[in-house]
């Protein structure tokens, strides 16, 4: 089964919920898509680690066939390409490597050349593998690094947790559209409420199963409770605000290996998800 | 020389806009002619690279000259390329800015916004 855990807003708890659920599942693979920011393996620690660079592609030019037809420039609907001097010019990280300028130049003088845009970095943690998405430094869209890091996931009928970005735009699509369900992780606060509602109506557009786990809970907060019984949304899982887990975080420990009451918690959350998705 | 103002209305009394790349029109004074045109802004509705679009127009209608309150990275680049020089306009009253500029007051642009203002 494949499982995205996303929440809309940032620091609700995704790579909390997902790293604790990989490990509480023993065999599994972890999918780190957050890849602006992957955090996951601070918590899992993978060790006997290998990477691959990814690439996209870019157009490149030969001056020596370029007719200045521009043709390439008025088809570009992202306008990555300029024409000026009386030849094209790219801005590299406006192009989307849709391929079309190359399709359509008339004279043969568009090729297309590999960009490195980040790494998938691979490694073992326990049971569990740990694919981490890295995107380099000063690179605009994560999507090529999350659809490689989500080749790496198994296809078997073990569990693979997907760790989304935070957000609802396209990186969040991407890493969401293999999933077989989705996990919203909201947090009971007015901005939490607000985003979880923008994920929900996400998933509900892919038409992807989805439960909550209520994380950070402090006391009830009767806004989020009506929304998810209004619109049927089964709440698996509610994780009361704790010292505890706030110390566990800060020193890089899962909650589901350090504390039995915590692996209890995310074993029987595990099953929860597992009982739901099979309806 | 041709000088570029992007303009937030079709007429001479119009303020100049804060934006480059999605101006709603471009105001082309020709010093030679002392001729004065308004070119509607295509790029203004684009999704995305506005900036680049914005800048490729001004490429083509020959001018040597942007006077703009701000400019992007991008835009820059591609107005450098073209060696169009790029002045700091200030405040937004139009005909100030194109007598200030031809007076020698107006300094070159020396800071530019990030080129990039978000692609998914």
């Amino acid at each position: 089964m494949k499982l995205a855990v996303l929440s809309g807003k940032g620091g609700t708890g995704k790579t909390f919920v997902s790293v604790n659920l990989a490990a509480a599942a023993g065999s599994a693979t972890y999918i780190d898509c957050d890849v602006e920011e992957p955090n996951g393996r601070l918590f899992l620690k993978p060790e006997r680690l290998t990477s691959k660079t990814v690439t996209t592609k870019q157009p490149a030019f030969d001056a020596e066939k370029c007719t200045g037809c521009r043709k390439c420039v008025d088809f570009c609907r992202f306008n990555a390409l300029v024409y000026v001097k009386a030849k094209p010019m790219l801005f590299s990280e406006v192009c989307h490597s849709c391929g079309g300028c190359r399709l359509l130049c008339p004279s043969g003088a568009i090729s297309e050349t590999e960009k490195p845009v980040g790494v998938v970095e691979c490694g073992e943690s326990g049971g569990v593998r740990v694919v981490t998405g890295c995107m380099d430094l000063g690179e605009a869209s994560g999507i090529p690094i999350i659809k490689a890091a989500l080749a790496e996931a198994s296809n078997a009928d073990e569990l693979t947790v997907i760790d989304c970005p935070p957000g609802s735009a396209c990186s969040v699509m991407e890493s969401v559209q293999s999933a077989d369900y989705c996990l919203l992780v909201a947090e009971s606060t007015a901005f939490g409420l607000h985003n979880f509602k923008m994920v929900y109506e996400l998933v509900r557009l892919l038409h992807k199963p989805c439960g909550v786990v209520i994380n950070k809970a402090d006391g009830e907060y009767i806004a989020l409770d009506i929304f998810c019984r209004e619109h049927g949304i089964p709440v698996l899982c509610c994780i009361p605000y704790s010292e505890k887990l706030a110390w566990l975080g800060a020193s890089g420990q899962i909650a589901a290996l350090a504390d039995s009451k915590y692996a209890k918690l995310f074993h029987s959350l595990l099953d929860d998800i597992r009982k739901e998705a099979c309806v | 020389m041709k000088i570029v103002i992007p303009v937030d209305e079709k007429k001479p009394e119009s303020s100049v806009c804060v934006s480059f790349g999605r101006a709603p029109y471009f105001m082309l004074h020709d010093t030679e002619g002392k001729t004065t045109e308004y070119i509607a802004n295509t790029a203004a509705e684009a999704q995305g690279g506005a900036g680049l679009k914005a800048a490729q127009l001004i490429v083509d209608c020959g001018a040597n000259v942007l006077l703009a309150p701000r400019c992007g990275q991008n835009a820059a680049d591609v107005l450098n390329a073209a060696q169009i020089k790029i002045h700091k306009a200030e405040g937004l009253r139009t005909a100030e800015n194109l007598a200030a500029f031809q007076e020698g007051k107006l300094t070159l642009m020396t800071q530019f916004q990030a080129g990039f203002h978000g692609r998914q």
